[in-house]
């Protein structure tokens, strides 16, 4: 049995079945049934066409199911009058799923795991294994997402936007064991990209290819981070770098800006630079403020100060943290680095520290404890006056 | 999504409003109480927010390293200690504010004369994965 062309089945089978009217955990049961009935079945006796034949073994096991439960007798009429006679393309079918798995009616973390189960294809325990959760907790939340989204008809097209936040949600998870989050929404945003023509998700496709081009430089061998700056630049994807800037240019030539073309945009133009010192800030604050204009999130403020202060100098980065929300996680962490650059160490040390204390996860932490224990060590170095 | 400790004290934490010592409250009432947290795991494994839970024992021994070749020293176990946890249960929720609303619900417990005992519970962020964004 090929895994990876089951993979890839299941979900469009999955589609098929839904967009034929079938509620979607019953849709997903049936899927689940024909995909056992094919590996008893496929390794003697092949099917010409693996997706036609998963397609009438799953529809006729759901048609089955439906009839014996007497109770759902109405709706099996209403289904069965429903099926449309024409064929449908493949591409909306699963256009349909992505929006199902992304309705705005389930919370964040459930339309992330139904997402990777039904569009994704991934076992319950795998995505129970990414995110760190026992297989039973992921089953309920999968399971109740179903029942969530059952009885939706999507007859109305759906949220474009909600769909790239949950893919923006799993890729930001990363590489957390043996499944890798980023590449996994990577795949899935392709797919995405292939089957809709929207600006914003070739910004997406774009911007996660970007980042992910350099993740190798990111982190030593013993996991600590290395920032930007002092990444080895040798270490970066330059095919995936040149793949998402082309994607990057396509979608900003339609001039219809969105919030993650400008990231991209920034992503890109630290992928150009040869050197960190080539950076092109100047430019970087530019999209910044494009960005701003767009969103006008406080993280993206911070984020803009930061880029200020490299293009015009610290002072001027202080200057912009100033006006930046003081309570956000990273904002100390901000100020040391400033502070650091414009020649106040002991100021720097301090905020480094209490950095430190803020810090979402232990790499961070690690890093900033790192750089406050640095400064103190050139502080007391130096001859004191 | 994030996870979060919730961590239950023998001792240590502010007294709860409802400050009856189990060892006097009916049998129906420990009964009611011990009912009420296995609700309370089970509802959060229905919603898939649960992690794990487990009780501790109030005997701890403090230990450390005392040099090459010499066994670990030991001592304790303290009764007057300070701070006692007496369990903990993980959650993993979608926002700080949910796991707030559930360890309220936890302090809910019901004590003596059936009335919510109040206690005081922690609540521990863990630190998340890191984020694939860093720059």
């Amino acid at each position: 049995m090929d895994e990876a062309l089951i993979r890839g089945l299941t979900p469009t089978v999955l589609a098929i079945l839904v967009r034929r009217g079938a509620d979607f955990a019953a849709a997903e049961d049936a899927v689940q049934d024909a995909l056992l009935e094919a590996v008893r079945t496929w390794p003697t006796d092949p099917p010409r066409d693996p997706k036609g034949w998963l397609v009438t073994v799953a529809w006729r096991r759901f048609l089955d199911t439906t009839r014996a439960d007497s109770a759902r007798r109405r709706r099996e009429d209403q289904v069965e009058a429903e099926v449309e006679p024409g064929p449908a393309t493949a591409v909306d079918d699963t256009l349909q799923l992505y929006f199902l798995c992304a309705h705005p009616s389930l919370t964040p973390s459930s339309a992330v795991a139904l997402t990777l189960r039904a569009v994704g294809g991934l076992t319950t325990r795998q995505i129970a294994q990414a995110y760190l959760v026992p297989e039973a907790t992921m089953a309920q939340r999968i399971s109740r997402a179903k029942r969530t989204v059952s009885g939706v008809r999507l007859d109305q097209p759906g949220d474009v936007a909600t769909v790239l936040r949950v893919l923006y949600l799993v890729f930001n998870e990363g590489y957390t064991g043996d499944l890798d989050l980023s590449a996994e929404a990577i795949r899935l945003t392709r797919q995405l990209a292939a089957v809709i023509d929207h600006p914003e998700v070739a910004g997406l496709l774009a911007l996660m290819l970007l980042h992910h081009a350099r993740r190798a430089s990111r982190t030593a061998a013993d996991g600590s981070l290395i920032p930007l700056s002092e990444q080895d630049r040798i270490l970066w994807d330059t095919a995936s770098i040149a793949e998402g800037v082309e994607i990057l240019q396509a979608a900003l030539a339609r001039d219809r800006l969105g919030e993650f073309q400008a990231q991209a945009a920034i992503a890109a133009l630290h992928a150009d630079a040869q050197t960190a010192a080539e950076t092109d800030w100047v430019q970087i604050v530019e999209w910044y403020d494009e960005l701003l204009r767009l969103t006008d999130n406080p993280v993206v403020r911070l984020n803009r100060a930061v880029a200020v202060g490299e293009a015009d100098g610290p002072q001027a980065g202080l200057a912009a943290l100033e006006t930046c929300d003081h309570t956000l996680p990273r904002h100390t962490a901000a100020a040391a680095y400033l502070h650091e650059r414009a020649g106040n160490l002991t100021t720097a040390a301090r905020l480094y520290a209490e950095a430190a204390h803020k810090a979402p996860n232990l790499p961070e932490r690690a890093h900033l404890t790192r750089q406050a224990a640095r400064l103190n060590a050139t502080l007391n170095a130096a001859p004191k006056e | 999504m994030a996870k979060y400790l919730l961590l239950k004290h023998y001792r240590g934490a502010p007294t709860p409003v409802n400050d009856v010592p189990m060892e006097k409250w009916t049998p129906e009432e420990i009964s009611a109480h011990i009912q009420y947290m296995r609700d309370f795991a089970d509802r959060l494994e229905q919603t898939g927010e649960f992690v794990d839970g487990q009780a501790l024992a109030p005997e701890g021994t403090w230990v450390r390293y005392d040099g090459e070749g010499r066994p670990p020293v030991t001592d304790g176990p303290f009764a007057e200690t300070k701070d006692l946890i007496a369990g903990w249960m993980i959650i993993d929720v979608d926002s700080y504010e949910r796991a707030v609303e559930l360890a309220g619900e936890l302090s809910a417990a019901p004590g003596a004369g059936g009335k919510p005992i109040h206690e005081w519970l922690e609540l521990r962020p863990f630190y998340a994965v890191p984020p694939t964004v860093t720059e």
